[in-house]
């Protein structure tokens, strides 16, 4: 029976639907870990697009990294892209289609690491997308080595010892540097690990598409996550100790807001 | 027929690629190609495109992905050191199938390497150049004239077959001035219909995607035997070369671009003296005109590359003749010309000293230098 039939059937047999998957979100499994928050996100973004009523106006870009199946799951056009070049493919998407819908999904490594310099030079150039970026400090499809974002004294198979300051350098708050360029609108960071932050979440997903149809600059939605498998943590254990070790460094709100003038 | 004008090769490409309904072009500069991007910064946008100087040339050719992928007819350019830096785009490009001109103005290499003309990226480019089974096709024009009419030509195949086609150019072609003649050439009767492109999904169509990922070998393997079946069509359907004076000629020379110009001058020296010399052209690098050089060769008694490397083309040859004849190979690299007195004096040697060739490539490195 399709989502549809068993909704109409739900109506005929007299119950009301109250809660259901977004039409926007394939009716698949997906193969992510247990209580990661890709699937949440991927539901969420859905949500929005379904409520905006802009599927067939929305693209999407799904590089390297855990995501890189996200076209399996969410119903828009998609491109995938090489490793780190997500931001130079939607630049290319955005300027032919400039009154589409253009969404990036990136992984820290993705973003941070490989694709630093498309990162900094799409939010200089104002690209009037929204990049959605999942900060979990680790490469988890490649099996948990260390990401740019990993934060000091973290265990990862690549820094078995704990990242270090003198050997790897300091965490990459990329998106504090973001926010530094005019060309980017709205740069926030939020989680998806409470309902209350589920909720934040998408209405930052709102405004950055509303800021996108008004052309108003580069959006960036930094999402910090977990990574259960790949931190060795159950669900639980894990969004715990990423509201004790990680937010300390990435705390959560908005780093930069358009002015009441530009929105 | 349209105007004719003096023009600079990288401007008459750049004129074409407007002409020929170019929607965006992306790209990076370097030497000795950066007119194209210039001439198509000052003229796209007038003609409703865009163009957008790139980061680098990874980010370029990314955004050539992603505006392909979008349904748009889009081109980049570049020289040899960032050619190589978009090879990993090209490998993605082809394997999408998306559509897209990428032209390469020949500089010597390797390493940063000069400034000057080479056609040293021959393997490179005909061998598709970054990783995986794949083909680009590779037009190699030899005027200023032909720099413009491959361009709309790159543009049509690039269409046609839905893969990145490459126009490879030495410097020279890019900065010499010729006069040119730009055809009439609608792009509406030409843009083919890309139901393929990834525009927003219509409540009437499954969604588009656009990936090169095939995770499970046995699909992966498919989609490689798809690949390699278009290649086969190409290598029937779009093999171009040129030939001078093949008719009766007992030696042929073999070149393409400004070598094949050389060599037409060595043609003139060679019949002055006497000698039944042609040339074969090969205009398009890949699919090279193997059937053609093999017929050839039960004609000749001699085969002689010239080409401005240290001998790549002359492995296609070689293989295309198979054993039939013998095949010499003539040679400057590192941005060095050869004049036509030399090839022809190397001509001459090769002919005094009639025992078999040593099969090994010879380059001159430099002025004087004895093979």
């Amino acid at each position: 029976m399709t989502q549809l039939e068993s909704e109409l059937k739900l109506k005929r047999d007299g119950y009301e639907v109250v809660y259901q998957r977004p039409h926007t979100l394939v009716d698949v499994p997906n193969r992510y870990c247990p209580g990661c928050g890709h699937s949440v996100v991927h539901r969420v973004l859905m949500e929005v697009v379904e409520e905006m009523n802009i599927q067939s106006e929305t693209i999407g870009v799904a590089p390297v990294g855990c995501t890189v199946f996200a076209y399996d799951y969410l119903d828009v056009d998609m491109q995938g892209a090489a490793h780190g070049r997500a931001t130079a493919v939607a630049t290319g998407i955005k300027r032919m289609l400039p009154d589409k819908f253009v969404f990036t999904y990136q992984g820290d490594g993705d973003l941070a690491a490989i694709g630093t310099a498309e990162t900094i030079h799409t939010a200089n150039r104002g690209e009037n997308i929204l990049i959605i970026f999942i900060n979990n400090g680790i490469y988890g499809m490649t099996g948990g080595q260390m990401a740019p974002t990993t934060i000091l004294g973290a265990t990862t198979s690549t820094s078995p010892a704990g990242r270090s300051l003198e050997l790897h350098g300091h965490p990459l708050k990329i998106t504090e540097l973001i926010a530094q360029l005019p060309g980017a609108a709205y740069v926030t960071r939020q989680s998806v690990h409470k309902p209350g932050n589920v909720r934040k979440f998408k209405k930052a997903l709102l405004k950055s598409l509303q800021l996108q149809r008004d052309k108003a600059g580069l959006c960036l939605i930094e999402v910090v996550s977990n990574c259960p498998s790949n931190w060795k943590m159950t669900p639980i254990e894990s969004n715990r100790w990423m509201e004790e070790n990680i937010m300390p460094e990435y705390p959560l709100g908005d780093l930069k807001v358009p002015s009441t003038k530009e929105s | 027929m349209g105007e004719t004008v003096l023009m600079k090769g990288n401007e008459a490409l750049a004129k074409a690629a407007i002409l020929a309904g170019c929607d965006g072009y992306f790209g990076y500069p370097i030497t000795p190609q950066s007119e194209i991007l210039e001439y198509i910064s000052r003229e796209l946008p007038k003609a409703g495109g865009v163009m957008i100087q790139a980061e680098s040339e990874l980010a370029a050719i990314n955004m050539v992905y992603g505006a392909a992928g979008a349904g748009a007819r889009v081109m980049t350019s570049s020289s040899s050191p960032g050619i190589s830096l978009m090879q990993e785009g090209i490998s993605y490009l082809a394997s999408a199938e998306l559509p897209c001109l990428v032209v390469n103005v020949n500089r010597g290499g390797p390493g940063l390497g000069t400034i000057q003309p080479s056609q040293s990226d021959y393997f490179q480019a005909t061998r598709g150049g970054g990783h995986g089974d794949y083909r680009t096709i590779v037009l190699a024009p030899a005027s200023v004239q032909e720099m413009a009419d491959f361009t709309y030509l790159a543009f049509d195949l690039a269409d046609k077959y839905r893969m990145p086609v490459m126009i490879l150019a030495d410097g020279a072609l890019g900065q010499m001035m010729e006069k040119v003649t730009f055809p009439d050439y609608d792009p509406d009767e030409h843009k083919l219909p890309k139901p393929w492109a990834t525009v927003g999904k219509p409540p009437d169509r499954e969604r588009n995607i656009i990936t090169s990922l095939y995770i499970e070998p046995e699909h992966m393997e498919e989609i490689n035997l798809k690949l390699q079946q278009k290649y086969r069509q190409i290598e029937q359907e779009e093999v171009r070369w040129e030939e001078i004076e093949t008719g009766d000629a007992d030696i042929i020379l073999v070149a393409f671009g400004l070598a094949a110009r050389i060599s037409r001058k060595v043609i003139e020296l060679a019949r002055e003296s006497g000698l039944r010399v042609g040339l074969l052209q090969p205009v398009s690098l890949y699919p090279f005109p193997s059937p053609r050089l093999h017929q050839l060769a039960s004609q000749a008694q001699l085969m002689l590359t010239v080409e401005m490397n240290a001998g790549q083309m002359v492995e296609d040859v070689r293989l295309a003749v198979a054993g039939q004849t013998r095949v010499e190979f003539y040679g400057r690299t590192g941005g060095m010309i050869p004049a036509p007195e030399e090839v022809w004096e190397y001509l001459n040697q090769l002919l005094e000293n009639n025992t078999s060739g040593t099969g090994q490539p010879v380059a001159r490195n430099m002025e004087g230098a004895q093979p």
